[in-house]
């Protein structure tokens, strides 16, 4: 293909997405929408699988037997969107096995958020209200990404995220209508989970590289500001429900906006917890690692098991 | 050496009276297990009363550089449709 041939397709798909028709795996794509969208998928499903770590840590200390079971439930269905999201990923012809050994090498990414540790309980009620609750507003605008098979994981996703949410807020709540003690740990979790919610939905606009281009092919609909500006509006009135006090010093209603100010983020914690100096990156990472290759003698044993059966029926055929 | 799991896709009929519909894909060693992972993955919430499962290498796609001489051709043959054909007002149900 010469080169004009190809700026002539790249044409063509950008006016494709600006009428808003959908892109699907074997259409023509540049080459840079490829790889663009293999990386933020793939983040996003290790994002997802790596988030049941922090969690899974509390499935045998749940309170009763109503919390852990919603807390299982919630755990399968992040293992379950990390599955839409790598089978999304495969459309684009790069293989499961090179995502997970992108994530293994350190050389993928996953959201800094889940680098943190679950110390109490009500850190599970902290991170299905903040973090599922930024997530939820990262991802419903995905629903209408350009890339078809991304846009109806996400719809998956997004319909099952909000029992997340829920759960979260019901177990603040309880922590926060019972004794001192119960809602000193609530408010406690709110504090270490406050601003790396806030770190979550990315870089500001002026240092994100690649808000830009993402807006163009519409993977990402709004900015990482204005993302995280929805986040505090709504979410400051809700720990207000709470009783418990957001720990902003600077966090004031602004009337003329119709929003809330919010005081300065730390983004070099940010990048620290990113480069893998957070507080539980190696663990994360090793638990992966460990899981993956213990699991090893499964996956053989479940093929060596499929051909045996394969065998046996051609020879039983023949 | 080691063998990867293929890749199968999953068709679901989420009630009786409707058609199978393509809900995604995942990997599995043989068919069972894709069956069982795919009831695991796809129908958490009662998605569905059946599923079929089938090795993604087995399915034949027509190409997308193909599209034009193939659905095309369907562009210009108004008269397929109802709305074509021109009849008085008074003429009721048809």
């Amino acid at each position: 293909m010469s080169e004009s041939d190809i700026k002539n397709l790249e044409a063509i798909f950008e006016e494709r997405i600006a009428r808003d028709e959908k892109i699907e795996a074997k259409d023509w794509m540049p080459e840079k929408y490829r790889k663009t969208h293999i990386r933020q998928i793939s983040q996003h499903a290790h994002s997802e699988v790596v988030g049941m770590l922090p969690e899974g840590n509390w499935i045998t200390r749940a309170p009763s037997l109503r919390r852990k079971a919603a807390l299982l439930a919630k755990i399968q269905d992040e293992a379950g969107h990390g599955l839409y999201l790598y089978s999304a990923c495969e459309t684009l012809g790069v293989s499961r096995e090179e995502l997970y050994d992108q994530l293994h090498s350190g050389k993928a990414k996953y959201s800094s958020i889940f680098n943190y540790p679950t110390v109490t309980w009500a850190d599970i009620g902290a991170i299905g209200w903040l973090v599922d609750g930024a997530a939820i507003i990262n991802q419903v605008p995905l629903c209408n990404t350009s890339f078809g098979p991304y846009a109806r994981a996400m719809v998956r996703v997004c319909k099952e995220e909000s029992f997340h949410q829920r759960q979260g807020y019901e177990i603040m709540l309880t922590l926060c209508r019972g004794t001192e003690e119960q809602k000193a740990m609530a408010q406690d979790a709110l504090n270490r989970w406050w601003w790396p919610s806030l770190m979550m939905l990315g870089p500001t606009d002026d240092k994100s590289v690649h808000t830009a281009q993402s807006m163009k092919w519409k993977l990402k609909r709004k900015t990482n500001d204005e993302l995280r500006q929805q986040f505090i509006d709504q979410t400051v009135p809700q720990a207000d429900i709470l009783g418990i006090t957001v720990p902003d010093k600077d966090l004031k209603w602004n009337e003329e906006r119709g929003s809330y100010d919010f005081g300065e983020i730390d983004w070099d914690e940010f990048w620290q917890v990113v480069k893998g100096h957070g507080p539980c990156n190696k663990e994360r990472m090793s638990a992966r690692v460990n899981a993956w290759n213990e699991g090893k003698w499964v996956r053989d044993g479940a093929v060596a098991y499929a051909q045996k059966q394969e065998d046996k029926k051609m020879a039983s055929a023949s | 050496m080691t063998k990867n799991w293929p890749l199968w896709e999953v068709f679901v009929r989420s009630k009786n009276g409707l058609e199978h519909r393509h809900f995604g894909s995942l990997h599995a060693a043989d068919a069972n297990m894709a069956l069982e992972n795919a009831r695991d993955v796809y129908t958490r919430r009662n998605e569905g009363v059946s599923i079929w499962v089938v090795e993604s290498k087995n399915i034949t796609a027509s190409n997308p550089e193909n599209s034009g001489e193939l659905f095309e051709p369907a562009q210009d043959k108004v008269y397929r449709h109802p709305t074509f054909y021109d009849l008085p007002d008074e003429i009721k149900h048809m």
